[in-house]
């Protein structure tokens, strides 16, 4: 076991100080760092902060869009209140309309029927007397006619009555 | 069978310049794989993420957690790169020594580049100047010498003996918990490779072992990154 202690890097030297190794190393750690910073982690760096910005972005986009659509949706939902109010008065006064306009065709009608009752009386009452006038005076010119005959003949007065039948006769056919 | 670090003295002809060859070439690989992984994984940016995008994001969100744990996140997002790189950095450094372990003659070549302490120093010490250097740029030079002296001024040298300590514990913690981690994975392949009976012995204890580690390298680069985080508020925030 112990020859196999010299094997490897056990054997190898490890004392001793090697200062151009330290500047060599340095030296080339350095310009990795350098390039690196260059090639890899500036661009890294800044695409992970692109899009942290774009994200912190779209987040504040979709509030702002959500606070939007809760308010066009609390304005259409006020608006859909205040239509639907208005038709309902729009109905009632429609109806209110309707009964009033009924009772006033209603009672234009009754007045109409009435007016028409009226002249229509009045007409007939105006028939009868015009009627009653033209009888009377028919009656009191007969009555003349007559009374003027029976003097003129000097009848008997078998034949005054006969003749008095005959008149009465003839104007019951003339009428 | 003595491996050794392939370490080439006296670069450019400066003495006592010494590098070792296996930090470097595994430096450099780490960081191409970071790299390109990195860049692939951000290529293709969309508003809509998929696929590795989801990935890279969590990965972002998950460092921005622990700068949030410690800090205001106006001030920490300063802090964002660096401690992605980190975590990407230490993560690959800590999974390439795990799947295997690589020697080319004498010299170990492929290896964890955090199981050697002056790699994870030299992350421990750059982190540690970065917090003094924000801490001085952030808060202004006065506020900066004040965090020595409060709440009492008794505590200046505990706070200054703090610093080093800061920096030794955050690098030599990673170093030991992957080093540890080679060690026992390294006895483990060589009792495997010493006979049957040993190969058979040895299979189920490495595959468990790589496991573990597996789960050790990534609580390690959480711990380092978490570390960091604590160390630089502790620098630039106004309420510690």
């Amino acid at each position: 076991m112990h020859s196999y202690t010299d094997l490897l890097i056990v054997g190898a030297q490890i004392g001793g100080l090697q200062w151009v190794d330290m500047l060599v190393q340095l030296f080339f750690f350095l310009v990795l760092l350098a390039l690196l910073k260059k090639f890899a982690w500036g661009p890294l760096m800044n695409m992970m902060e692109k899009r942290e910005q774009y994200v912190a972005n779209e987040i504040e986009e979709a509030e702002k869009s959500r606070a939007d659509a809760e308010k066009a949706s609390k304005e259409a939902a006020e608006q859909l209140n205040q239509v639907r109010a208005e038709a309902q008065k729009m109905i009632e006064d429609a109806k209110a309309a309707g009964s009033k306009q009924e009772e006033q065709i209603i009672a234009a009608a009754k007045k109409e029927a009435e007016r028409l009752k009226e002249a229509a009386q009045a007409d007939i009452q105006n028939e009868k007397e015009r009627a009653i006038q033209a009888l009377q005076d028919k009656v009191a010119s007969l009555s003349v006619l007559i009374a003027s005959k029976v003097i003129e003949k000097e009848l008997t007065e078998q034949d005054q009555e006969k003749l008095i039948n005959e008149y009465i006769k003839e104007v019951g056919e003339e009428r | 069978m003595d491996h050794e670090s392939p370490i080439v003295h006296d670069v450019f002809g400066i003495p006592g310049a010494d590098l070792n060859l296996a930090n470097l070439l595994m430096t450099v690989i780490v960081s191409l794989i970071v790299f390109v992984f990195c860049v692939w994984g951000s290529k293709k940016l969309q508003m809509k993420p998929t696929g590795i995008q989801n990935f890279m994001e969590w990965a972002v969100e998950f460092v921005k957690g622990i700068i949030k744990d410690n800090m205001d996140w106006k001030t920490g997002r300063l802090f964002l790169p660096l401690g992605l790189t980190l975590i990407f950095y230490i993560l690959v450094s800590n999974l390439v020594g795990v799947a295997t372990v690589g020697v080319v003659g004498h010299d170990l070549w492929w290896k964890s580049p955090t199981a050697d302490p002056v790699m994870t120093l030299t992350l421990s010490v750059m982190v540690i100047l970065l917090t003094h250097y924000y801490g001085i740029k952030i808060r202004g030079t006065k506020a900066y010498l004040k965090t020595f002296v409060s709440p009492v001024p008794l505590m200046l040298p505990f706070k200054i003996v703090e610093e080093f300590t800061n920096t030794l514990t955050l690098g030599l913690r990673l170093f030991g918990n992957i080093y540890a981690g080679e060690i026992l994975l390294g006895l483990l392949i060589g009792l495997a490779t010493s006979s049957v009976f040993g190969f058979f012995g040895a299979a189920i204890p490495t595959l468990a072992w790589m496991g573990f580690k597996l789960f050790i390298g990534t609580i390690q680069v959480y711990v380092f990154v978490m570390l960091t985080m604590v160390y630089m508020s502790h620098k630039v925030s106004e309420d510690h």
